[in-house]
């Protein structure tokens, strides 16, 4: 990849996996887990975050420079508020059935930790290119890890993926059953933390 | 409505319906504060102030100047504001936050020794504003919300002491290298939401 620089290229890439936000910074995991029922929920929830956090990172870039360092934090959420709000105007519009579904879970992006610390930690030192690709794989990350919760939660949940069957129906005449608890909230917390404990034993030399 | 309506409203808020365990909500927080058991009374008697103040007075915004025909009272019964409730409600949390802030140092040095360093956290703590959507969302009355805002409150006290007491413990067991920290936490979280759900017949 010649077109982006050393630089771009690590905001663009690292947060996949070696800074991954939800996994290792811990950042951001009240969204995480209550959209990771169905797949489908999850790419949306993944779709609205990466549209915010790139965009607020540019934002926030271009205008860093006027951005007086005691009010940052309220100058960096009337931002992030305005772009949630916007988009979940937009899913009201268009995808009411999936904004019901997500309720309240939307609205909260705007205090999701990934947003604010990207733009507090990146986008307020970095120019607009770089900022907008941090924003970018920090979305990407995020939403990996997302869907993997989402993925698993459904498969042995209900059985389905992206609401088409999965596991065949002779199984369950062989007396497979769904697993119900996958559903259910505790399911989500077991998942992420075996998801964290096998993402730290498989990059264990990358990863600190 | 009787007490006992209110009674298993804040039942259902404090164990149920956990705001932590249930919902996910102030999750971060709740993993970055749980490693010792002092921090983690500090934050959730924090939580439980700012949440039992802020729930009532968003219910006040809302049914009085932002929902669907909310300001007819002076004569507008056509204007809808209700896009503005997130706008609205993260700058009557951050403004509640300053305020206890101040109010906790001039008249309760003590309470703001403790609490000090945890108020300005909770600015962005998803639970707080996550407790007013619900209350948006679910339609309750003043009373309720007070109820509602309250018992959320107690139940993050609830789990987040419960898991720092837990970590507590755990700095002496044997977890594998690579499962420590984080990894750890959640699990532990889905054996205490799990224990939790055990109250969900419960219903007065």
């Amino acid at each position: 990849m010649a077109i982006l620089s050393k630089k771009s290229r690590s905001a663009l890439y690292d947060p996949l996996v070696k800074t991954n936000p939800i996994s290792l910074s811990v950042l951001g995991i009240c969204s995480a887990l209550a959209v990771t029922i169905r797949v489908d929920q999850a790419l949306i929830m993944t779709g609205a975050v990466i549209f915010v956090l790139s965009t607020s990172n540019t934002i926030i870039s271009v205008i860093r420079k006027y951005i007086p360092s005691r009010t940052r934090i309220i100058i960096q959420l009337a931002i992030i508020a305005g772009l949630v709000s916007l988009i979940d105007q937009v899913l009201m519009a268009y995808m009411y059935n999936m904004s019901k579904q997500l309720s309240v879970f939307v609205s909260l992006i705007v205090t999701n930790c990934i947003v604010m610390g990207r733009a507090d930690a990146y986008a307020m030192q970095n120019p607009a290119g770089n900022s907008f690709l941090d924003g970018l794989g920090n979305g990407f990350g995020y939403g990996a890890i997302l869907i993997a919760v989402a993925f698993f939660r459904e498969l042995f949940g209900s059985g389905t993926i992206y609401g088409i069957s999965i596991i065949p129906e002779f199984v369950y005449n062989l007396g497979y059953e769904n697993l119900g608890l996958m559903v259910l909230s505790p399911g989500a917390f077991i998942v992420l933390g075996l998801i964290v404990w096998f993402q730290k034993e498989i990059w264990k030399e990358k990863v600190k | 409505m009787g007490f006992e309506h209110y009674l298993s409203l804040l039942i259902k808020a404090v164990f149920i319906e956990n705001i932590v365990l249930a919902y996910f909500l102030g999750m971060c927080s709740f993993l970055a504060i749980s490693k010792q058991v002092e921090t983690s009374i500090g934050l959730g008697f924090a939580v439980i102030f700012v949440l039992s103040i802020t729930a009532p007075i968003n219910w006040l915004i809302t049914t009085y100047l932002l929902k669907d025909g909310a300001l007819a009272w002076i004569g507008l019964p056509e204007i809808n504001l209700s896009y503005l409730n997130l706008i609205v409600f993260i700058a009557v949390i951050a403004a509640v936050v300053q305020l206890v802030e101040m109010f906790l140092d001039r008249f309760s040095p003590t309470l703001y020794q403790s609490l000090g360093i945890y108020l300005p956290l909770i600015a962005v703590n998803c639970s707080i504003l996550g407790g007013s959507l619900f209350l948006v969302e679910r339609k309750y009355t003043f009373i309720e919300s007070s109820v509602f805002g309250f018992g959320s409150g107690l139940g993050f006290f609830l789990a987040i002491v419960a898991l720092a007491s837990i970590r507590h413990r755990m700095k002496y067991s044997n977890v594998p290298e690579q499962l420590k920290g984080v990894g750890m936490a959640m699990l532990l979280t889905g054996l205490i939401s799990m224990a939790f759900m055990a109250f969900s017949g419960i219903d007065i």
